[in-house]
């Protein structure tokens, strides 16, 4: 148990509008090891940012049983052991860069947060250093994300949750994202469930990709990569990578 | 400016960066000086009107006789502003803390909202000059009614763009708070209140000036002093010079008072990208 991040067994979610009943996750069995990388990929609607909710506490499984960090999700959100960077960076937009990356230290009902790190040293960690005082409109893409990720890592979370965060960055910055984001996972060993729609960045990423199929959502299946880390960006050049990324894209298209 | 644009990396070519600030220094001087060359030429305009037309001076006055009074009886001017700015800046202020302590209600009790705000609808479509006699026998002859009516204009605005402001919170931003296990009062402190500053200067700002047109009604109604019951009665003693000179003041007064409002916002919202070039 104490090896397992996070366990899912068979997790549902439903959701009521007037228009009926939808079911956006469909009896999810999913065990993922401590200190991994794991990839979620599937088309619109196959509910991976569901799941990911799911694991974060911002989204009640109507069945099925859900374990982070060998307790409930609530436990682990209320211990803030859970770090959560969003698709569009949700910055606060009145606050400096250093202000953003403060503030998972300074809420929560003033608790005491023992694997707390300074926001200097994680600016510096993504590179952005020099720019504590700028406030997010003046920064780009991405760099709004690599403070997002700061912020999500100040409190020294155990699990780190990423849903689509470069997903809207243009082709160039997020190939750096990418490898830069490598480098992180393997200085702080947190665990990093990843969503993406992006079948090169799913495989380049993950230490195993899950394969979600649409409407219900449910697991169609679950890919490991086997590429050394580190891993750099030439590596999607070889025989290797093309094969899975081929082999990821067939099982899509019956998604 | 310039540091972050230095920072930004964009800092080698000195030439283009040159070129670029005197361009917006230009731009600024231009912004200035154009209002002020059309009120000049406007000025012009309406005395030659008055002197080639022979307007008669209890229809409209002359540019110059309305400076004229301006300078010479700026004593008693002044002795009438004082009250008609404590009345509207006193209504401001608490028309605005109203609205906002209501919008703060509003946001997290939809009860209250359902409840409350058909009636400040209804409030808000009586017109002015019918809610300052009913406010006057309400509240007397002082300076209480022009007071409550400066509030009651301020409120509307203020009550709906704070309720939004308050409200049109990102949804990522309320989840990340969550994620933070963040309190109630966190949310709203840090959150909340933050993301409904620029709705809530776009009020204000409209607030400053209606609050002046507020108190000024107000003393129309058998009032003897203020700037209100000075137009009374110069209009009634067809004193046109007079009639004008307050209006000047008055504006004067409410053109400061905006600008306050607008410096304050600049200072409270040097995050706003809206302030920025």
């Amino acid at each position: 148990m104490a090896e397992t991040a996070v366990s899912c067994e068979g997790v549902s979610v439903r959701f009521t509008s007037e228009r009926g009943t939808v079911t956006a996750l469909d009896r999810i069995d999913l065990t993922i090891p401590r200190g991994s990388f794991l990839t979620l990929l599937g088309p619109s609607g196959c509910g991976k940012s569901t799941l990911l909710r799911v694991m974060a506490d911002l989204v009640q499984p109507s069945s099925g049983r859900v374990s982070v960090l060998g307790g409930a999700p609530q436990a682990a959100r209320q211990s803030r052991q859970i770090g959560f960077v969003f698709q569009d960076a949700a910055l606060l937009a009145w606050r400096t860069v250093l202000e953003n990356v403060s503030l998972p230290l300074e809420v929560g009902g003033g608790k005491a947060l023992p694997g707390a790190r300074s926001p200097q040293e994680l600016l510096a960690l993504v590179g952005l250093s020099g720019w504590e005082k700028a406030y997010p409109h003046e920064l780009s893409g991405g760099m709004r994300q690599r403070v997002a990720i700061a912020r999500a890592l100040v409190s020294g979370p155990r699990l780190l949750l990423m849903d689509e965060p470069f997903g809207a960055l243009d082709e160039i910055t997020r190939d750096r994202l990418n490898e830069e984001l490598l480098q992180l996972w393997e200085t702080t060993g947190t665990t990093i469930v990843f969503v993406t729609h992006s079948i090169y960045e799913a495989a380049f990423l993950g230490q195993s990709v899950l394969l979600l199929a649409a409407r219900p959502g449910r697991v169609r299946e679950q890919v490991p990569v086997e590429l050394p880390m580190p891993r750099r960006l030439a590596q999607r050049e070889t025989a290797e990578f093309v094969g899975l990324a081929g082999h990821l894209r067939r099982v899509l298209e019956t998604c | 400016m310039a540091e972050q644009v230095a920072i930004g990396g964009f800092a080698e070519d000195a030439e283009a960066d040159a070129r670029f600030l005197a361009r917006k220094r230009y731009l600024a001087r231009r912004r200035r000086v154009l209002p002020l060359v059309a009120i000049l030429a406007f000025l012009f305009l309406w005395w030659q009107a008055v002197v080639q037309f022979d307007i008669k001076p209890f229809i409209a006055p002359s540019p110059i006789a309305v400076a004229q009074v301006l300078i010479d009886r700026f004593g008693i001017l002044m002795t009438n502003l004082l009250p008609t700015a404590i009345e509207a800046v006193c209504g401001f202020i608490l028309g605005n803390f109203a609205a906002i302590a209501l919008a703060t209600a509003f946001v997290y009790s939809k009860t209250v909202e359902e409840a409350l705000f058909p009636i400040a609808v209804m409030v808000n479509t009586i017109p002015v000059v019918a809610k300052a006699p009913i406010l006057v026998l309400l509240l007397g002859n002082g300076m209480e009614p022009k007071i409550a009516i400066a509030a009651i204009i301020c409120f509307f605005p203020t009550l709906v763009n704070m309720t939004r402001g308050l409200r049109d919170v990102r949804a990522e931003q309320l989840e990340l708070m969550r994620i933070l296990s963040a309190t109630s009062s966190e949310v709203f402190f840090r959150v909340r209140v933050p993301n409904a500053l620029p709705y809530l200067f776009s009020a204000l700002k409209i607030a400053a000036s209606t609050a002046v047109i507020g108190a000024i009604v107000g003393e129309w109604i058998g009032s003897n002093f203020g700037i209100g019951a000075l137009i009374i009665q110069a209009t009634y003693a067809f004193d046109s010079p007079m009639l004008y000179a307050t209006i000047v003041v008055g504006s004067t007064f409410s053109a400061l008072f905006f600008g306050v409002i607008s410096l304050a916002e600049r200072y409270m919202l040097r995050w706003h990208t809206v302030h920025r070039e």
